[in-house]
């Protein structure tokens, strides 16, 4: 074996071909208008002869591949990186590592099944995708929930948006290399997980909120739980923050950085957090109110500064609000059903299948056949913790949808990523993914 | 004094007794790094192999020896094998000038040791000792270069880039902290800096300022958080050492601690008065240089503790902030303190202000 023979590091010249196909980022030379376009967001035009801007091949410019398996790419998010030194010329998501089939997958489930489906897709925020899916199906089956229903889903939803937040705000810290800030989140969220656990008996993937309500009854002592997660978290968060909010070299590295104008953010479809960090209160809860959230009472917060700084000083005042929300659905939380009295859509009591025929068929039928829907479509949308999750139902009048489809905000913040990203340096656009956190689960669905 | 066996004798004891010495703090320095940070952030750390989990560190390192060292295809092999060698040797060889107490005769009467033989408690009492130190932990900055650009990989040649800007940078911020102990001291001995801090006259506080610049450049010369760039796991993977594993993986993760426990010792040495304390004063027992080696020891300790701390509390910096940092701050307000004490010194000499200013 030539031990001696040096195989020259030809990093500086990747090959120009891989079978990528689509999503192949090509060389500076290579890249027409039409590429180009397609890197920076359809909405948003490329002049006529940008391509002739670019550097050209040669060049000492070097395209990386940030992910899929990088430590911070939040899941197996992959960027196509052209880099001038650390500097970021152009950028290209790539996704689909972790497509799943979700939605070609609710084709073949009952509607009664739906809700374990998709749960799974925004993991960190099990209960929200529940919520959307269900409502979605009961518009179509024109049901209106019972209050306790309604009320014991905005707790869970808002418990999950602090869920989601927490983590968040954990791995965001990581990516600063902040690891105190990193276990803080992890540990404040078991709180929430355990209560989960007790209430649905599942940590994550939960499947409570079916469509007909919840599918059970919260645990005794609950409103003790809950109270103890909204005492503890915001006092702990507090801690946490004096670790990040007023140290110089957090401020310095998040202000002014992976800056999303506000035309940006609305031509790019970025919803949620990062819409509101652009000073737009856009949020579905209070403008289409749904589960009863016009009765709560709680701030929409945004800020101006349309960059990573303002994503996080949103996104820890809405933990803080959710706490808020939370507070007050413990308080004027109704007595009464769970889940909607009407036998062709709720499952009868386990106890009356042994003394009641009629309860053992509708038992046996809702678990075979399903419910039916009357066919129409609809499209309804919920608040996630990332943004507006839509779910858009197609019915033909049988037992499973004909279409689902689902609306997911991080695919969108994924696609706004380059115009964050470009002309900064690589440490920042680690720093935008986090800010942007996405959940590639719910991208590529 | 003869050069006979029992000089080389004592030389080839003192380079043993400081390795075991230097290597067990490594050890305890990677175990009590893992502990301090589960204590700050409410974890339990390791606690599984001996008690407290103390063999912890002795275990992941005869796990790294058994591992393979996977070269992988595309590396330039002599730069690739060379490249943890010098990380680990002049981490090494910068200790030699680390003063751990003083120096005790063996045998001999008076002050000068007549008929016996000197102990020093330092590998090599150097008369440029302070130039030697410079000079090792320069070397130390081609490893991560050298790392970067051999392994043929992208992610390491950006941790590379980044490691011969930034350590080259602080290089010189380190240098310029240490200039004005020098220039106080008026020698580059070591020893002799330990000396002339004796009775509490530690450095710490006329030189504030140079000792809070020497932290903060020791703590990106020894990459350490917040100024990790060169091996920023969010960003770079692994940085430098990305496409290295098994016992190569080792030497730079023994250099990065060596060269902790080298910086805080020269911390010591430099600004908190070295092996001198409060008990014995020089010469008053016989057991002295034991005493001086504690005293400095617990220092040490307690300085790298601050390594710690600064680790699990800092966030890390961006790379063109950390340059400016350096270029625009660090250096020009050293220069600026140099030159003040340069000028007291020299007034402390000759009592002339007046014409040292106007150059008169």
């Amino acid at each position: 074996m030539d031990r001696g023979h040096v195989v020259p590091p030809s990093i500086l010249a990747p090959p120009t071909a891989t079978s990528e196909g689509e999503q192949e980022m090509f060389l500076p030379g290579e890249t027409h208008r039409l590429e180009l376009t397609r890197e920076r967001g359809i909405v948003t035009e490329v002049p006529a002869g940008s391509e002739e801007q670019l550097s050209a091949p040669g060049d000492e410019t070097m395209i990386i591949n940030l992910g899929p398996q990088h430590p911070s790419t939040h899941g197996v998010l992959r960027l196509m990186m052209e880099l001038d030194g650390e500097e970021v010329l152009r950028v290209k998501p790539v996704i689909g590592y972790l497509h799943t089939g979700m939605e070609k997958t609710a084709e073949d489930l009952m509607y009664i099944q739906g809700s374990t489906n998709v749960t799974r897709m925004d993991y960190l925020n099990p209960l929200g995708n529940e919520l959307c899916f269900s409502l979605a199906v009961e518009q179509l089956l024109d049901l209106e929930v019972p209050p306790r229903a309604a009320a014991i889903r905005v707790l869970m939803a808002e418990l999950c948006r602090i869920n989601s937040h927490l983590i968040w705000f954990a791995t965001s810290g990581m990516d600063l290399g902040a690891t105190t800030v990193m276990i803080h989140g992890f540990r404040e969220r078991e709180l929430i997980l355990r209560f989960f656990e007790r209430t649905t008996g599942l940590r994550m993937n939960c499947d409570y909120i079916r469509p007909g309500g919840v599918a059970a009854d919260l645990p005794d002592g609950w409103a003790d739980d809950v109270a103890e997660i909204t005492s503890v978290i915001p006092r702990r968060l507090d801690e946490s923050r004096n670790l990040l909010d007023d140290n110089p070299i957090f401020r310095r590295r998040t202000q002014g950085v992976g800056i999303l104008t506000r035309e940006e953010a609305v031509a790019l479809g970025a919803t949620g957090p990062i819409l509101r960090a652009t000073g737009v209160a856009w949020d579905l809860r209070k403008a289409f109110p749904y589960s009863g959230y016009e009765q709560y009472d709680f701030e929409v917060p945004t800020h101006d500064d349309c960059d990573v700084w303002a994503r996080y000083q949103v996104r820890v005042a809405e933990i803080y609000e959710s706490a808020r929300i939370v507070e007050q659905v413990i308080e004027t939380m109704p007595a009464g059903d769970y889940r909607v009295q009407d036998k062709k859509v709720t499952p009868p009591p386990r106890h009356r299948i042994d003394t009641s025929m009629e309860a053992l068929i509708h038992h046996f039928k809702l678990f075979t056949e399903g419910f039916k829907v009357p066919p129409g479509e609809t499209y309804v949308a919920v608040e996630s913790p990332k943004g507006e999750l839509g779910c858009y139902l197609v019915s033909d009048g049988g037992a499973r949808a004909y279409r689902q489809h689902t609306r997911g905000p991080c695919f969108y913040h994924v696609h706004a990523m380059p115009a964050m990203m470009v002309g900064g340096l690589v440490a920042d656009a680690v720093l935008v993914i986090g800010s942007s956190d996405p959940v590639l689960g719910e991208v590529d669905r | 004094m003869e050069f006979d066996g029992w000089t080389a004798l004592i030389g080839t004891g003192t380079v043993v007794a400081v390795f075991v010495v230097v290597m067990l703090m490594v050890i305890l320095a990677v175990w009590a790094e893992r502990r301090v940070a589960a204590v700050m952030q409410t974890r339990i750390g390791p606690n599984r192999a001996g008690p407290f989990g103390l063999l912890q560190t002795i275990a992941d390192g005869i796990k790294l020896l058994m591992k393979e060292s996977i070269t992988p295809r595309q590396v330039d092999r002599l730069v690739y094998e060379l490249a943890p060698l010098l990380a680990v040797l002049p981490a090494f060889l910068a200790l030699a000038i680390v003063p751990f107490g003083p120096g005790f005769c063996i045998g001999g009467q008076g002050t000068d040791c007549s008929g016996g033989y000197f102990v020093d408690m330092q590998i090599a009492n150097l008369n440029v000792g302070v130039l030697w130190f410079l000079s090792m932990s320069a070397i130390g900055v081609y490893a991560a270069l050298l790392a970067g650009w051999g392994s043929g990989s992208k992610y390491p040649l950006l941790g590379g880039v980044r490691a011969s800007a930034q350590v080259i940078s602080y290089e010189a911020a380190l240098s310029l902290s240490v200039v004005p102990v020098v220039v106080a001291a008026g020698t580059l001995d070591t020893q002799g800096i330990v000396l002339a801090q004796s009775q509490y006259r530690w450095f710490l506080l006329p030189l504030f300022i140079p000792a809070l610049f020497f932290f903060v450049a020791a703590l990106a010369e020894t990459n350490r958080p917040p100024f990790d760039l060169v091996e920023a796991e969010s960003e770079l993977v692994g940085g430098f050492h990305t496409e290295y594993s098994g016992v190569r993986f080792m030497l730079f993760f023994l250099a990065e601690y060596v060269n902790v426990v080298t910086i805080s010792a020269l911390f010591v040495t430099f600004f908190l008065g070295g092996w001198t304390g409060p008990y014995p004063v020089a010469g008053s027992v016989n057991w002295a240089p034991l005493f001086g080696a504690i005293w400095f020891l617990a220092k040490t300790v307690c300085i790298i503790g601050i390594f710690f701390w600064l680790r699990v509390t800092l966030p890390r910096l961006r790379y063109d902030q950390l340059m400016a940092l350096c270029w625009k701050r660090l250096i020009p307000i050293n220069l600026v303190y140099l030159m003040a004490v340069a000028v007291w010194v020299a007034y402390q000499a000759t009592g002339d202000l007046p014409r040292l200013v106007g150059g008169g």
